[in-house]
C-alpha cells in the first residue's frame, strides 16, 4: 500500500500522520493555520479546549524521549483527551513480545490514537498498516526516516518570522545522514515552495543522492550559509565519533559549529533554529543559541500548538469515520 | 518404468537441440530421441504437444530450512515445491542449524531428501567451522560426504589471511569455493542499497562497494591460490563487469544471479515493503540492466532462485527488523522465461542458465537430454498464463514480492530419475 493511501482517507484528509513526503501544500498550510488558532489556548488561564474529550491517546515510545513525549502529552491534555504514556523498553521486546503483540494488546484497551516513536525507519508505517480501522497513528520519529511533527513546528515558527516562503534560502546544518528531522524538514520546505534548501555537513554525514530530494549540498559552512534567511541546526549525537564519522567534537565545532562570526555571512535578519536538545560548544555556540537571532525557545513553545492541530485534524472530532 | 514423452519441442541447450520430437526413457535414463529403439514399448505416454521439454532445472541456491528451522519449511515441503516448479536438483547452502561443517549434517540432509524423493539435494559444506571465519572446516571429509563445494554462506570472511588459507586448502581438495562477495564492515547493519531510495526512507544502507571491494579482494586471492571459485548472487553491474574482465584474463571464475535481481530494483521497496528485503539488496535500474547483460553474455552463467522461505512473522515488522529473503522456487522458471519473452536472451540461453550453466558450475552430470543422460526432465506449457497466488504456492514460505504477477509459461510435468514427481492438474 502506498503511503498516501495509508495516510489519507478517500476525501484526501489525514487519517494518520506518518510523513510529510507526498502531502499537498494546502494540507500543510491547513495544519499551520489550525496551529495558529490553538496558540491562544496555552495563553489562557484555563489552558484547555474540550475538542477531544472522551478520546484516549497512547504515547507509545520505543525510544527514550522526554521533550517530544512531553509536548505530545501536553497537546493531548489541552485538547481534553485522556493520555496514556507507555515506554516500551527494549527489554520487553527481547522477552519475545513482538511489536504487533504490543500493539494488539493496547488496541484492545479501546484507544483512539497511537503516538509512536521507534528506532526503526518505517515503524510508524508498519503500525498504521496493522491497526484497527478506528485507530490513528502519529509518527513521533521513526529511525532515520521521518519526524513530521517536528518539521511542522519548525515551519510554524519559521512562518511567523518569514511568511514569504517563496523567497527564502534555508540551510540545514549537521548530521543529515542520521537525521529524521532533516528529512522531514526538507520535504516540508520543498512542498511549501522554499526555492533554495541547502544541507551542510562533511561528506561522512551526507547521505548518498540527497540531491534527489531537491537540496543543494555544501561541505563548507561559510559557503553554505552565505546569504541564507534561516539556519536550521541539527543535534550532533556523541556516538558519531565511534563510527568514524568525525574525528572529534572539537574539530566539528571548529568547522561546523555555528558561531556569531560564521553567521555573519548569512542575511542580517537571518534566524537560527534548532530542534533541541542543544549541545553547546559542539554544534552551536552559546552566544548564538541565546542570541537575538535564535528562535529556539519559540520552537519549544509552538510544539504543543502544532501537535494539537495535527491531533485534531487527524481525529476530526464530530466527523464520523467511514 | 518406460515412458515416452511425445511430440514436445525438445530444447537441450547442452547439445544445441531445439526440435519437435519424442523422448524415450527407461530405467531412469534417456534411451532415445525421435524414434523409439527397437522393441521399446512405453508403459506410459506423456503428450507434450505444444509444450517444451527441457532438462530438469538445477537451482544453485535453495534453503530448505532443515535442520534447524523447521518452523519455516522442511526438506519434504520444499522439495515438493521444487518438483512443481520443474526443478530437479537444488543446492543447499551450509547455514543450517547445526551448520553443515561435519559429514553427519550433510548426510542427514541427503537422507531426508532421498526419503522425500521429489528432488536431488546437493549440499555445500562450510568453508570454516561453524561459519565463524576463524578455523578451516574438515573439507576433505565434507567432500567425502558428498558436498558439492564449500562456502561460508552469508558470513563473509573479514580476515583476508584466513580467506587465503581456506582457498588454498579448498584448492588442494579440488573443491569449488562459493563466495558471497560482501565486505562485512561496509555492509554492517545495512538493509537497502545505498542510494536515493535508502536516503529517502532513512534505511541503513549497503553501498555498491560492499560487493565490489569484496569481489576485488577475492579475485586477487583466486589468482594467487588457483582455486576454482564461484561468485554467488551478484547484485551490481560493476561486480559483473569485474568478473567478466577476470574471465577474459583466464581466471577460473563463474557467477550466478538470483532471478529477483533481474526483475526488481530498490524502487520496489516502495514504502518499506519487507517482501523486497533481500540480501544482497535490490539495487538500481542500471544494475538490473547490467546484470541482465551479464546473463546474456554468459558472464553470469546461472540464474538461481536464492529460495529463502520464511514464516509469516519473519516479514511482519519495520523493514530493517524483518528477515531478508524471498520464497522463490516457484518463480525461478517463470521469471527466467520472462527474460526470453522480453528479448533479453533467447529461449535456449534462458534455459541454459537454469540447466547446463549451473551443472557446469557444480561439476555434475545432468542438465542435458543426451542419450544415456539421467532422465531429469521438465515439461512446460510456454503459452499458459497464470497468476502467482499465495494460496497455490507449494512452498511453506509465502514471502514473495511477486504475488499477483501474471506469468506466461507453466510447468506441466517434472520427472526425476525417469519417474514422474509432479503433474499439473487444474
Amino acid at each position: 500500500m502506498s503511503t498516501q493511501t495509508l495516510q489519507l482517507d478517500a476525501q484526501g484528509r489525514l487519517r494518520h500522520f506518518l510523513t510529510i513526503e507526498g502531502l499537498k501544500p494546502a494540507l500543510l498550510t491547513e495544519i499551520l493555520d489550525t496551529a495558529e488558532s490553538f496558540t491562544s489556548v496555552g495563553e489562557q488561564t484555563v489552558k484547555k479546549v474540550p475538542l477531544l474529550r472522551g478520546k484516549t491517546i497512547v504515547n507509545l515510545f520505543f525510544e527514550p524521549s522526554t521533550r517530544t513525549r512531553t509536548t505530545f502529552e501536553l497537546a493531548a491534555k489541552r485538547l481534553s483527551a485522556d493520555v496514556l504514556n507507555i515506554a516500551v523498553s527494549t527489554s520487553s521486546a527481547s522477552k519475545g513480545e513482538s511489536l504487533l503483540d504490543t500493539l494488539h494488546n493496547l488496541q484492545a484497551m479501546q484507544c483512539d490514537m497511537f503516538v509512536v516513536r521507534h528506532g526503526a525507519s518505517g515503524a510508524a508505517h508498519f503500525i498504521a498498516g496493522h491497526v484497527a480501522p478506528h485507530v490513528s497513528v502519529i509518527n513521533a520519529g521513526d529511525g532515520c526516516h521521518a519526524h513530521p511533527t517536528q518539521a511542522m513546528l519548525d515551519l510554524f515558527t519559521l512562518r511567523r518570522h518569514k511568511p514569504d516562503f517563496g523567497a527564502l534560502s534555508v540551510a540545514i546544518v549537521g548530521d543529515i545522514l542520521h537525521s529524521r528531522v532533516a528529512r522531514s524538514q526538507i520535504h516540508a520546505l520543498t512542498t511549501l515552495g522554499v526555492p533554495d534548501v541547502r544541507v551542510i555537513a562533511p561528506r561522512t554525514l551526507i547521505p548518498k543522492d540527497i540531491e534527489t530530494l531537491g537540496v543543494h549540498v555544501y561541505h563548507d559552512l561559510r559557503a553554505g550559509l552565505c546569504d541564507v534567511d534561516v539556519v536550521m541546526m541539527l543535534r550532533l549525537q556523541r556516538e558519531r565519533m565511534q563510527g568514524a564519522f568525525l574525528p572529534s567534537e572539537r574539530e566539528y565545532f571548529y568547522l561546523y559549529g555555528l558561531t556569531e562570526e560564521k553567521l555573519a555571512v548569512a542575511k542580517p535578519d537571518a534566524i537560527v533554529m534548532h530542534p533541541g536538545p542543544i549541545n553547546r560548544g559542539v554544534e552551536i555556540a552559546s552566544g548564538v543559541a541565546d542570541g537575538a537571532r535564535s528562535v529556539i525557545l519559540q520552537q519549544v513553545t509552538h510544539g504543543a500548538a502544532v501537535r494539537m492541530a495535527i491531533m485534531a485534524l487527524v481525529l476530526r472530532p464530530g466527523v464520523e469515520r467511514e | 518404468m518406460r515412458i515416452s514423452i511425445k511430440s514436445g519441442r525438445v530444447i537441450d541447450p547442452a547439445n544445441g537441440v531445439d526440435q519437435v520430437q519424442d523422448l524415450h526413457l527407461d530405467a531412469g535414463r534417456i534411451v532415445a530421441l525421435g524414434k523409439a529403439p527397437a522393441g521399446f514399448k512405453a508403459e506410459r505416454d506423456i503428450s507434450a504437444r505444444g509444450r517444451i521439454v527441457c532438462p530438469g532445472l538445477i537451482d544453485l541456491s535453495a534453503r530448505l530450512r532443515e535442520p534447524g528451522f523447521k518452523h519455516k519449511a522442511t526438506i519434504a515441503s520444499e522439495t515438493a515445491a521444487a518438483a512443481a516448479a520443474g526443478i530437479t536438483t537444488l543446492c543447499c547452502p551450509p547455514d543450517t542449524q547445526p551448520v553443515i561443517d561435519t559429514p553427519a549434517v550433510a548426510e542427514l540432509i541427503h537422507q531426508r531428501a532421498a526419503q522425500s524423493g521429489k528432488a536431488r539435494v546437493l549440499t555445500l559444506g562450510a568453508l570454516t567451522k561453524g561459519l565463524a571465519g576463524t578455523e578451516l572446516s574438515e573439507m576433505a571429509a565434507l567432500k567425502e560426504a558428498g558436498c558439492a563445494g564449500v562456502s561460508n554462506a552469508l558470513h563473509p570472511l573479514g580476515n583476508t589471511l584466513i580467506m587465503r588459507r581456506a582457498m588454498e586448502y579448498a584448492a588442494t581438495h579440488r573443491l569449488t569455493v562459493f563466495l558471497h562477495a560482501e565486505d562485512a564492515h561496509l555492509a554492517a547493519g545495512g538493509c537497502a542499497h545505498e542510494g536515493a531510495v535508502s536516503t529517502r526512507l532513512g534505511l541503513p544502507a549497503i553501498p555498491e562497494s560492499a560487493e565490489t571491494a569484496a569481489v576485488a579482494r577475492e579475485l586477487i586471492l583466486i589468482e594467487q591460490t588457483g582455486v576454482r571459485a564461484h561468485f554467488c548472487r551478484l547484485s551490481s553491474a560493476r561486480a559483473a563487469q569485474m568478473i567478466a574482465r577476470a574471465q577474459h584474463d583466464g581466471l577460473p571464475v563463474t557467477a550466478d544471479v538470483s532471478a529477483h535481481q533481474l526483475h526488481l530494483t530498490d524502487m520496489d521497496l516502495g514504502h518499506f515493503n519487507s517482501l523486497c528485503h533481500v540480501r544482497p539488496p535490490l539495487r538500481t535500474r542500471r544494475d538490473l540492466e547490467g546484470l541482465r547483460h551479464a546473463v546474456a553474455q554468459n558472464t553470469v552463467s546461472a540464474i538461481c532462485s536464492d529460495h529463502q522461505p520464511h514464516e509469516a512473522d519473519a516479514k511482519l515488522g519495520p523493514f530493517s527488523e524483518t528477515e531478508p529473503g524471498v520464497s522463490a522456487l516457484e518463480t525461478l522458471l517463470p521469471l527466467t522465461l520472462r527474460l526470453a519473452q522480453e528479448g533479453t536472451l533467447t529461449l535456449a540461453d534462458a534455459l541454459a542458465r537454469l540447466t547446463t550453466g549451473p551443472a557446469r558450475i557444480l561439476g555434475i552430470e545432468g542438465g542435458t537430454l543426451g542419450v544415456g543422460a539421467v532422465a531429469d526432465i521438465c515439461v512446460f506449457d510456454p503459452e499458459q498464463y497464470w497468476t502467482l497466488d499465495a494460496k497455490t504456492l507449494r512452498s511453506r514460505g509465502c514471502n514473495t514480492p511477486f504475488l499477483g504477477w501474471e506469468f506466461k509459461g507453466r510447468v506441466t510435468h517434472t520427472l526425476l530419475d525417469g519417474k514422474l514427481v509432479y503433474e499439473f492438474s487444474k
